[in-house]
């Protein structure tokens, strides 16, 4: 049994519906990431396992309990938000310690917990500070030793890093990943940054318009994407719709408007019975000249415009099937309006929803 | 641009005469040594500062116009703060209407409010007349306390409360530990600005005073009405003083820059 359970769960806004008949399992010790636009319900659903929201329906279940119901501040969950939330009027030792005192700890343990948390989360000697004399890297860092240090039963970020500059944002992610593995604390995680959630998840839910498109491991979702919506927020350019697809040799094959399409079978392609594929930018390539018309997996076309990526470039072909998006590494480029073909090679086609 | 600078500056000393003017002119008279109000003075004396001590009732109206002042703060505060909350972190039907009721008192000519008051608190309900008086002061405090401290709110990230939420904080035990502290100098300057409202207070007063209760600014109309002596502009002098003192305290404590900022 999953540590946390979404069950057929609908929360309302202003009579809008913003997650309906949502269903999310989490395990004991996992880090999962909730991933998509803006709008797409992924706050609102950690705003609903905090307990800030109420479901209209459903119920969530937490260790076997129905939590549904029971106000925030008994449900011993830490939470980490974008605008760090300090309590401004608090020193940093004040802050941490917050939740301590409302549990009445005595004030020996306070302050030993609370260096033990500062020196987790690389604060010690910051104690006296107050919020508005940190940086914002360190501000975070007291919000999630002020998170931690309660022991919560479950760890919320609310995209934690978006308000910090670049640089900050990739130590910061990995400094929360280390924490996070360190202590063995069940975590969701919310974002909108692709890299970011991939990078620090051992899941990750693609949400789109209240509903979770796909929830895999970083690798599966990066190289077999199940829908076109889940493509497309990863980096998938191209893609062909088919008309007729066929099954034979152990891969499938698509016809698009006379084209023919052969995608290699994988373990995780498996089951999709959909006529529609896609392709990175990537892993598409081109060649000079035109190539023979009917040849599978091929196609003529010219290069509409080309721009230099630094390490690669990027062109847009020209097709009979429409535009697609191609990286290719060259030292000369192609000229625009250069005739090319294109080749997508059939273990780099993923079939989508 | 040297031209127009001193200009400039020659309209802005006029602009302060003539705000400052009348209150310079008051504070001089107060010396005046003879009975009768004159500018300029013909000479140096403070009788008419010991004459505002031996009319008794200055001393009277004074105690109850802070009396009046002070309790209806408490009063104002205890249902401006809840409001100004209640209207800065909550959506509901009806805001604007709240919104606007609770303005009313600033936006209806105090005459009318004064008169609407003596109709409605003294004569249908027979309220005692310090009763009457209170409520009509505090009338006139609550839309500066939920304004002022609506204003501080409007800075706070709500966020904070609920980080207090999560870490296991009950609701009232956050707002006592968490907002309230974090608002502290909108509520002092709410305090103050509200003070001298009331404790300045005429037309409110005119219409909630009655037999053997008056506020200071009332008894200082009807003094004038029947003496022509500085004894006023003695008085007139010790409130500036005393408003002096509190813009002084808001000054310090926050930066009058407070008020103008929104």
């Amino acid at each position: 049994m999953a540590l946390l359970s979404l069950e057929n769960v609908s929360v309302a806004y202003e009579n809008q519906l913003i997650l309906k008949d949502f269903n999310l399992q989490v395990e004991k010790g996992e880090l999962i990431s909730l991933l998509g636009p803006s709008g797409c319900g992924k706050t609102t659903t950690l705003r609903l396992i905090a307990g800030f929201l109420e479901a209209k329906q459903g119920a969530f279940l937490f260790q076997d309990k129905d939590y549904t119901r029971v106000p925030v501040n008994k449900r011993n969950f830490g939470f980490v938000f974008q605008s760090y939330a300090l309590f401004p009027h608090l020193s940093v030792f004040d802050n941490v310690a917050f939740g301590l005192r409302l549990r009445k700890v005595k004030e020996a343990d306070i302050v030993k917990r609370v260096g033990q948390m500062l020196e987790v989360v690389n604060l010690s000697g910051f104690e006296k500070r107050f919020p508005k004399e940190l940086s914002g890297g360190q501000r975070q860092r007291v919000a999630i030793a002020r998170a931690l240090v309660i022991e919560p039963d479950l760890l919320l970020f609310d995209e934690p890093l978006s308000n910090l500059d670049a640089n900050l944002r990739v130590n910061m992610r990995v400094e929360i990943r280390r924490i996070q593995q360190e202590l063995g604390i069940t975590t969701v995680y919310v974002s909108h940054d692709q890299e970011e959630c991939f990078s620090i998840s051992d899941k990750v839910a693609i949400m789109n318009k209240g509903v979770i498109e796909q929830l895999g491991s970083p690798a599966a979702i990066f190289k077999y994407p199940k829908t076109e919506f889940v493509a497309r927020f990863i980096g998938f350019t191209n893609f062909l719709n088919g008309s007729e697809r066929q099954e034979r040799d152990g891969q499938v094959e698509l016809k698009v408007a006379g084209h023919s399409f052969l995608i290699a079978s994988q373990a995780g392609n498996e089951g999709r019975t959909g006529k529609k594929c896609a392709i990175r930018p990537d892993d598409l390539q081109v060649e000079a000249g035109h190539g023979s018309t009917g040849e599978p997996n091929r196609l003529n076309g010219i290069v509409k415009i080309s721009t230099y990526l630094g390490r690669s470039y990027q062109y847009v072909v020209e097709t009979a099937l429409g535009n697609f998006t191609v990286n290719q590494e060259m030292d000369t480029p192609y000229q625009n309006g250069q005739q090319v073909s294109l080749v997508f090679p059939r273990e780099k086609l993923v079939l989508v929803d | 641009m040297q031209e127009k600078n001193r200009g400039l500056a020659v309209f802005t000393f006029l602009v302060f005469l003539f705000l400052l003017g009348p209150l310079v002119i008051i504070s001089l008279t107060s010396f005046e040594p003879s009975t009768v109000l004159r500018f300029p003075p013909k000479g140096f004396s403070l009788r008419w500062y010991e004459n505002i001590l031996d009319v008794e009732m200055f001393l009277e109206t004074f105690k109850t116009s802070i009396f009046v002042s002070v309790i209806g703060n408490l009063l104002a505060l205890a249902l401006g703060i809840p409001a100004a909350y209640a209207l800065s972190r909550y959506q509901f039907k009806g805001k604007g209407f709240f919104n606007a009721v609770f303005l009313s008192p600033v936006l209806i000519p105090g005459i009318v409010l004064g008169f609407a008051m003596l109709k409605y608190v003294i004569v249908i309900y027979d309220l005692p007349i310090y009763a009457g008086l209170l409520v009509g002061h505090t009338v006139v405090m609550l839309p500066f306390i939920i304004r002022v401290i609506a204003s501080s709110l409007a800075n706070f990230d709500f966020a904070i409360e609920e980080a207090a939420y999560s870490l296991g904080s009950g609701k009232l035990a956050t707002f006592f530990k968490v907002v309230l502290p974090n608002i502290r100098s909108g509520i002092i300057a709410a305090i103050l600005i509200a003070f001298l409202e009331s404790f300045n207070n005429v037309d409110i007063s005119v219409f909630m005073t009655g037999p053997g209760v008056s506020t200071l600014p009332i008894q200082m109309l009807t003094y004038v009405e029947n003496n022509f002596d500085p004894t006023i502009a003695a008085l007139s002098v010790v409130l500036m003083i005393i408003t002096a003192v509190l813009m002084f305290l808001i000054e310090r404590l926050l930066g009058l820059s407070y008020f103008t900022k929104r």
